[in-house]
């Protein structure tokens, strides 16, 4: 990329400085991220999670989204606000949540502003050319199995959202870092000890969150779509072994329609889609109680005819 | 293309005829942001269809998305139009659909890319009681139980309080004049019922005469308080104007009516703000003669101080625009709004009102993350 520079290359004090200033304009594929941030958090977040991504010259190009994370203070205990474009869609939160907020915050841009795709609520992750959609509510083990399988070799497209082509049902890859929460966090790090993590962040509403960065693999093939061969809703359940039931197209499409952001959007169209895609996928539950179990479950299929 | 200011390339974009072409990414990426802001980025999308602009492969994405959530909005307001449609035909009560509604059953211009989010319906004053127990029956509730609003909303107001369908979350503003009753301009709401054209295809839905289509949009942007959306607004009148101009007799049909409903100043006003803004196409001299009759001068210190707010306070709320005259001329123009509407110690009540409730806590809140 002409006059692009990794992030992880810059000096802390000029990604600081660009920061607070017109904006970092990072490569996030498939988006160019326009942030600016006065909290010393953020910097370390991204530096930590992103510094092999590329950072473009700022002030020139199309940036997707011009995002923000400022420090508001109040009466009360600090606070940062998420704005894109000077719009905060959200509530304030505390100051040391900023770098999860921005994540957050840019995942609300993706299923608010980015209707060329369907969004569905889920992970992604590709092997061997067949990608497996996780659709799952939160609580369900959805991000550690998604971590624990990029560490396992496979290509991370999403841990939180798919993109999906209405008309030719390939998945853009859109990996930012994954987030982590509360046991998860030391699992993972014990598990994947040379992996990136981003700050830790204590009593947000979905308890404790730190993001984990997205493998070298993965980013190397960032601009590729995959093509969906499987959708698995996968279910952590302590003492329950590993269980794995056939899903019906019918039920499991409703199930991810459940877990779509904008079929309202897409209307007849997008039913139609969703409906092709349920023909070419095998659709399972996945109940586990050990992570080794499940990775190999998953490696088994991969190898599948 | 030279170098334009931020706004300069919105309102280019917006006038039909002026293709982007040469636009440097940045200048794209400026006319999103800005579009975004005025809630007018699928007008820019269905413009670049219609003329087949030459986007950039990563602009082209945000315009078609934002077709995408147009088209979506259009598709669920003619399944409801529909059903309004059998409601009151079958409560036998005349209904009139206004703005972009109306647009959009009308097929006009203004129509394309215009988000609709609200659907405002015109019933007889009479008929108000009875029209708000059908919506009723049909699923529509009203979503504000706040007493103080029900009662200003009842009593001062031309609409009642925003209905909401209970199952698909629709939103119907039932008004029963285009002006408060209390406000300075007495507008009797049987002159455009009289006139309102109906609609093939319906039992009963009608849309304003082409005339009154035109000077509801120019009385509802120069009496409105709030200008969030009043570059979209000028947008709507803009294309009103130019798809009505095709009729030779329209100008001076426009003209009389303007008269006969005492809507001369608002007329004037608001066109002025759109041949600013848009270079709306109007007969020469046709401007000065709308401000004669209804006995206004376009040099008056009070029409140059209220041109210059809404110069100011037209342009979207973005970073990229911002100036200190704005703020300025918003609030002048709430408190103008507010002024119009009711009398002196009426409006001090209520303001007084809204002060203290700013204040103390509210029970709603933000979608949270």
């Amino acid at each position: 990329m002409i006059g692009a520079v990794r992030l992880g290359d810059m000096a802390p004090a000029d990604v600081s400085a660009q920061l607070r200033s017109g904006g970092l304009r990072l490569n996030v594929p498939p988006f160019v991220v326009n942030i600016r941030s006065d909290i010393p958090v953020v910097r370390e977040g991204l530096m930590a999670l992103y510094g092999r991504h590329w950072v473009l010259p700022p002030n020139e190009g199309f940036s997707d989204f011009h995002v923000a994370v400022k420090a508001r203070r109040g009466w009360g205990r600090a606070k940062c606000v998420f704005q894109m474009d000077g719009v905060e869609p959200f509530t304030p939160l505390a100051l040391n949540e900023a770098f999860a907020f921005l994540e957050w915050g840019l995942n609300w841009c993706v299923t608010s502003q980015c209707h060329q795709w369907i969004t569905l609520h889920a992970a992604v992750l590709e092997r061997g050319g067949r990608a497996v959609l996780l659709p799952a509510p939160p609580g369900s083990g959805k991000s550690t199995l998604c971590a624990a399988l990029m560490m396992d070799g496979w290509r991370l497209l999403s841990d939180e959202m798919v993109l999906l082509d209405p008309q030719t049902l390939q998945v853009t890859p859109s990996a930012r870092p994954i987030s982590l929460k509360n046991r998860s966090i030391d699992l993972m790090k014990a598990r994947a000890p040379h992996a990136r993590f981003g700050p830790v962040a204590h009593d947000t509403l979905k308890g404790t969150v730190c993001h984990m960065g997205v493998s070298d693999h993965s980013l190397a093939q960032a601009e590729e779509t995959a093509n969906p061969a499987w959708v698995v809703f996968p279910k952590y359940q302590s003492g329950a072994g590993l269980t794995v039931t056939p899903r019906g197209q019918a039920s499991a499409m409703a199930d991810l329609f459940a877990n779509c952001f904008n079929h309202q959007v897409h209307g007849r169209e997008g039913f139609r889609a969703m409906a092709r895609l349920m023909a070419q996928v095998a659709a399972y539950d996945l109940v586990y109680d050990n992570l080794d179990a499940a990775l190999a479950w998953m490696a088994a299929q991969v190898e599948a005819p | 293309m030279t170098k334009a200011s931020p706004l300069d390339m919105l309102l280019k974009a917006l006038q039909p005829g002026a293709a982007p072409v040469a636009w440097t990414d940045a200048q794209w990426d400026v006319l999103l942001r800005l579009a975004r802001a005025a809630d007018l980025l699928s007008r820019v999308g269905a413009r670049a269809r219609q003329q087949q602009w030459p986007v950039p492969a990563r602009v082209a994405p945000h315009l078609h998305s934002a077709r995408q959530m147009a088209g979506r909005q259009h598709r669920e307001l003619a399944l409801e139009l529909r059903e309004i449609d059998r409601v009151f035909a079958a409560a036998g009560i005349p209904v009139v659909v206004l703005k972009g509604a109306a647009y959009v059953l009308s097929g006009l211009d203004a129509a394309a890319g215009r988000m609709v989010s609200d659907i405002d319906l015109l019933v007889p004053t009479k008929a108000l009681p009875q029209a708000e127990s059908a919506l009723m029956m049909a699923g529509w509730v009203s979503a504000n139980r706040d007493a103080y609003d029900q009662r200003y909303y009842r009593t001062w107001m031309h609409e009642i309080p925003p209905m909401q369908h209970i199952a698909r979350g629709t939103v119907i503003d039932l008004h029963h004049n285009i002006l408060p009753p209390t406000g300075r301009i007495k507008l009797d709401p049987d002159h455009l019922l009289a006139a309102a054209v109906p609609l093939a295809g319906y039992a009963g839905l009608r849309v304003l005469s082409p005339a009154d289509m035109v000077l509801h949009s120019a009385a509802h942007l120069t009496h409105e308080g709030e200008l969030d959306t009043g570059l979209r607004g000028l947008v709507d009148l803009d294309a009103l104007v130019r798809a009505f101009a095709e009729d030779p007799a329209f100008f001076g049909h426009l003209q009389q009516r303007a008269a006969a409903l005492q809507l001369g100043v608002p007329l004037f006003q608001a066109l002025d703000q759109a041949q600013r803004f848009l270079g709306t196409p109007l007969p020469p001299g046709w401007l000065d003669a709308v401000a004669a009759q209804a006995g206004v001068s376009r040099r008056s210190v009070r029409q140059v101080f209220l041109a210059r707010c809404w110069q100011a306070a037209v342009p979207p709320r973005h970073p990229l625009l911002a100036h200190w005259f704005a703020p300025v001329a918003r609030a002048s123009l709430y408190l103008r709004g507010h002024w119009l509407r009711m009398p002196l110690g009426l409006l001090v009540r209520h303001l007084s009102r809204k002060a203290i409730r700013a204040v103390l806590p509210s029970g709603e809140d933000r979608a949270s993350t």
